[in-house]
């Protein structure tokens, strides 16, 4: 029995929640959690300095529940247009099984919480970033640019290139060279990874009214720009051997997965206009994650044994 | 204002259910991490007292 408040639910029977701990942590979004977790976690250790185990531990959960809360966030402003979508109708709150004002206040307490955490256990500069990643992704990229501009990835890519920044943030407590590019691996990542996505899902990206670049520009234009991106992000996955901070190891495994993403994304661009199937960008949309989990899985290794074996650069 | 007393459905209970064990979990957890942190960032100096 629960005693409710009838000037608040007139059909209370119906509007108590039946949302499980399951549906919430679906609203944390742990994919992408775990995408930033591990980037996250390599900025942290590549890091030339030594943070207490434990408080390393508890810096990725913080920068993971962080993240979640922007995600949570972002599912309780989108709402209207992941009803429409058939990759997001399923998400608990456009399916009904979590209301939007429940989500909303997951996801404050949750940024709260996970800010302060990281600020008071680990450092204040870290639990800064942290703070301004979730206001970038939930305020500029949810609320302003997803629906204003076709640059709104591109922009919006830069909340999540940030984690491995707080991960080196936690660990040092400073920002330096090194975690800027790995931040920018990420940032120029983004637009092939999820251009690629908005090739195939156009029309439904076109339903739910959000301007991506293949319904705005054409999907010429889009490939034009995929290609432009890759080659970038190719080039700045090889910088950290280039600038002489990781072994000629990294720099190989970098340089191959580079010409891979570069290679997809000419195929992409090769694609024919009517392409109903567009097997190229979902054959790039697969690799762009392999990419960026093996880029960073070298880097880390990388970092491993440097620190191991005492060799600095090879 | 008017209160009234509202029978949950099965499902409603479960889910409840659900969500206490998670903010139990939850909050359990949070004591838990912050009791080693506390430890952890004293580190060897938790063992100086005056005595």
């Amino acid at each position: 029995m629960a005693l409710v408040d009838k000037s608040v639910f007139d059909d209370a029977g119906r509007r108590m929640s039946e949302a499980t701990a399951g549906d919430y942590l679906e609203l944390l979004k742990p994919r992408v959690m775990s995408l930033v977790v591990f980037t996250a976690f390599v900025g942290l250790v590549a890091a030339p300095a030594t943070i207490n185990p434990v408080l390393a531990m508890i810096a990725i959960l913080a920068i993971a529940i962080g993240a979640g809360a922007s995600g949570a966030l972002n599912m309780w402003y989108d709402a209207d247009i992941d009803a429409v979508m058939s990759r997001t109708r399923a998400r608990p709150i456009p399916s009904g099984r979590v209301l939007p004002g429940e989500a909303l206040a997951f996801g404050l307490i949750l940024s709260v919480l996970s800010v302060m955490t990281l600020g008071v256990l680990v450092n204040w500069l870290s639990a800064t970033l942290l703070a301004f990643t979730i206001f970038f992704y939930a305020v500029i990229y949810t609320m302003w640019l997803k629906r204003s501009t076709p640059q709104n990835i591109v922009i919006g890519g830069a909340a999540g290139a940030i984690p491995p920044v707080i991960g080196w943030a936690a660990a040092t407590g400073n920002v330096s060279l090194e975690s800027v590019i790995l931040f920018l691996i990420i940032f120029l990542w983004t637009p092939p990874h999820f251009w690629a996505l908005a090739l195939f899902k156009s029309g439904e990206y076109g339903r739910a009214g959000i301007p991506m670049m293949p319904n705005v520009a054409g999907s010429l234009s889009t490939r034009r720009q995929m290609l432009a991106y890759a080659v970038l992000t190719a080039a700045c996955g090889v910088a950290p051997w280039a600038l002489g901070y990781t072994t000629a190891g990294y720099g190989l495994v970098a340089a191959a997965l580079g010409v891979g993403f570069v290679h997809y994304s000419w195929k992409v661009l090769q694609m024919p206009d009517g392409d109903e199937v567009m097997k190229p960008a979902k054959s790039l949309f697969a690799y762009s994650l392999l990419y960026l989990f093996g880029i960073f899985a070298a880097y880390l290794a990388d970092a491993m044994v440097q620190r191991i074996l005492p060799l600095g650069g090879v | 204002m008017e209160d009234e007393l509202v029978t949950l459905t099965d499902s409603q209970k479960r889910a409840r259910r659900s969500r206490s064990i998670a903010i139990g979990l939850a909050l359990f957890a949070l004591v838990v991490i912050f009791y080693i942190a506390t430890i952890a960032k004293f580190g060897p100096a938790i063992l100086d007292r005056a005595m």
